[in-house]
């Protein structure tokens, strides 16, 4: 299992810990994450909403590397998985897209290569019967709750990750560990990344919406796939916590950092001493992995 | 709610809109789907149902002065809950291009200005900078001392790189940002 790896600008500021649990998992497992030479931005919100072409072209030029390496692309981002998944699908679909991108990566690119998520290729490609097996610690019984955000999913014709309006990856990864997946209506709510400096007021009321919801459905901690979630539900709690006028402690988990745990490696690989609201409660949580699961 | 309707010359803003983004507007019959699930709805003055319908009535540049035109988060809730399949995020990507071009008032909380500083560390880099385009907005917005309390932890925990991104083939991207200003130049 060979990709080419697109670890995305959060990866080096942000999100360094979803990077860092996607390596150490990805190492463990055999499979191999070939980071893409000389990678650049997608673009992100800022360029969809300013130009169009740009949006697809910053996206191509990365594609392109994947495809000098024949390689699949591998994205532990969300929002850059969103980008390149679009970009393909506005260059398939249109051949003046075709042609503008092309003059602006300076080379032709036919929106072919494929782009996967870190958790689809778990999935679908190493299998979760196999993942269940390399399991040295369960979540035992721990009550999580699976928040796939916007940009995964949305829009499905696009994406084709999962069920757009209930999907089950995550919650599918956390029954293999051992953890009780929680069933609440917020999985694929947004969580107003796109408005946490420009308009806080309004950011900060949706992702109480979603820390609020997964506190009043039972959860002992949230699980995640995208840096900008983390971001808004971590990061922002403490201005969560003063919107609502509640005491929240509410863990926020990149999935991976979730398997990297039950995998045992060890939790400075999985960089969780990066995350604001402390994961104490998880780590008491893990029990040694019972045969009965395996 | 008052709908205010100023006459226009020449191409409409609803030709211009489906131009640029590919969308059929006729196909809207206002179900207000895309209303009910937007999570901003409850925030502006406009649903992008409404924005549909201005554009139906015969909008001109003043409907870039809706507020939803920088408050929608790109969720993508409307696009794939329109039982027409609208690309109604393509609509408002449209609206913000042209909002850009025509240099209409800057939003509550400059969302442009934002998207400027991104974007040119992104030039500059190759990357985005988070420390450079963060300063650059708050710098811009008069925003200074919002988050500040948060800068000391995320620095400890490396949430918040300090040196630039190095590493990204740049030149490719810088042909890819003179492109666009080209291409932005023979629109006019």
């Amino acid at each position: 299992m060979r990709y080419a790896y697109y670890p995305g600008c959060s990866a080096h500021s942000t999100a360094r810990d979803m990077h860092e649990s996607a390596d150490a998992v990805a190492r463990l497992l055999g499979i191999d994450l070939v980071e893409m030479k000389g990678w650049s931005c997608c673009g992100a919100t800022s360029a969809h909403q300013t130009d169009r072409v740009m949006a697809a072209s910053l996206p191509a030029a990365n594609l392109l590397l994947a495809k000098e390496m024949g390689l699949d692309t591998v994205v532990t981002c969300a929002a850059c998985y969103s980008r390149m998944k679009t970009a393909n699908h506005e260059i398939t679909s249109s051949a003046d897209m075709r042609a503008a991108v092309a003059d602006a990566v300076g080379q032709p690119y036919d929106g072919s290569v494929k782009v996967r998520h870190f958790v689809e290729i778990l999935l679908e490609d190493f299998g979760i019967d196999k993942l269940r097996k390399r399991f040295k610690k369960s979540l035992n019984g721990l009550k999580v709750a699976s928040y796939y955000g916007c940009l995964l999913v949305r829009p499905g014709n696009v994406t084709h990750f999962d069920d757009p309006e209930n999907p089950t990856s995550l919650d599918r990864l956390v029954t293999a560990m051992g953890g009780e997946s929680i069933d609440w209506p917020h999985k694929v709510e947004c969580c107003g990344g796109g408005l946490n400096l420009t308009r806080t007021d309004v950011a900060v009321k949706l992702s109480s919406s979603i820390v609020e919801m997964a506190a009043a459905s039972g959860a002992d901690c949230i699980a995640v796939a995208c840096p900008m979630c983390q971001a808004s539900l971590d990061l922002r709690q403490k201005d969560i916590d003063a919107a609502t006028g509640k005491k929240h402690h509410m863990p926020v988990l990149y999935i991976t950092q979730l398997l990297g745990l039950c995998l045992g490696i060890p939790e400075k690989e999985l960089g969780l001493s990066r995350l604001m609201v402390s994961p104490a409660g998880v780590l008491k949580a893990l029990q040694p992995a019972s045969s009965h699961q395996v | 709610m008052t709908i205010k309707i100023k006459k226009q010359s020449g191409k409409s803003l609803r030709q211009t809109v489906e131009e640029m983004s590919g969308v059929d507007m006729s196909l809207c019959y206002q179900c207000k789907k895309c209303a009910s699930g937007c999570p901003v709805t409850k925030y502006t003055q406009s649903p992008p149902s409404e924005i549909i319908r201005r554009l139906h009535l015969g909008a001109g540049d003043e409907l870039l002065e809706s507020d939803l035109v920088w408050m929608c988060l790109s969720c993508e809730t409307c696009y794939g809950r329109c039982p027409m399949d609208i690309n109604i995020p393509a609509v408002i990507d449209a609206l913000r291009s042209l909002a850009l071009e025509k240099g209409s008032k800057s939003p509550r909380g400059d969302m442009p200005l934002f998207n400027r500083k991104f974007l040119e560390a992104v030039k500059a880099y190759g990357r985005s900078y988070d420390l450079s385009m963060i300063m650059g907005y708050k710098l811009g917005s008069g925003s200074l001392m919002q988050d500040v309390e948060k800068f000391p932890s995320m620095l400890a925990k490396g949430k918040m790189a300090v040196l630039p991104p190095s590493g990204a083939e740049k030149k490719v991207v810088k042909r890819i940002f003179d492109r666009s200003k080209q291409a932005k130049g023979k629109k006019k």
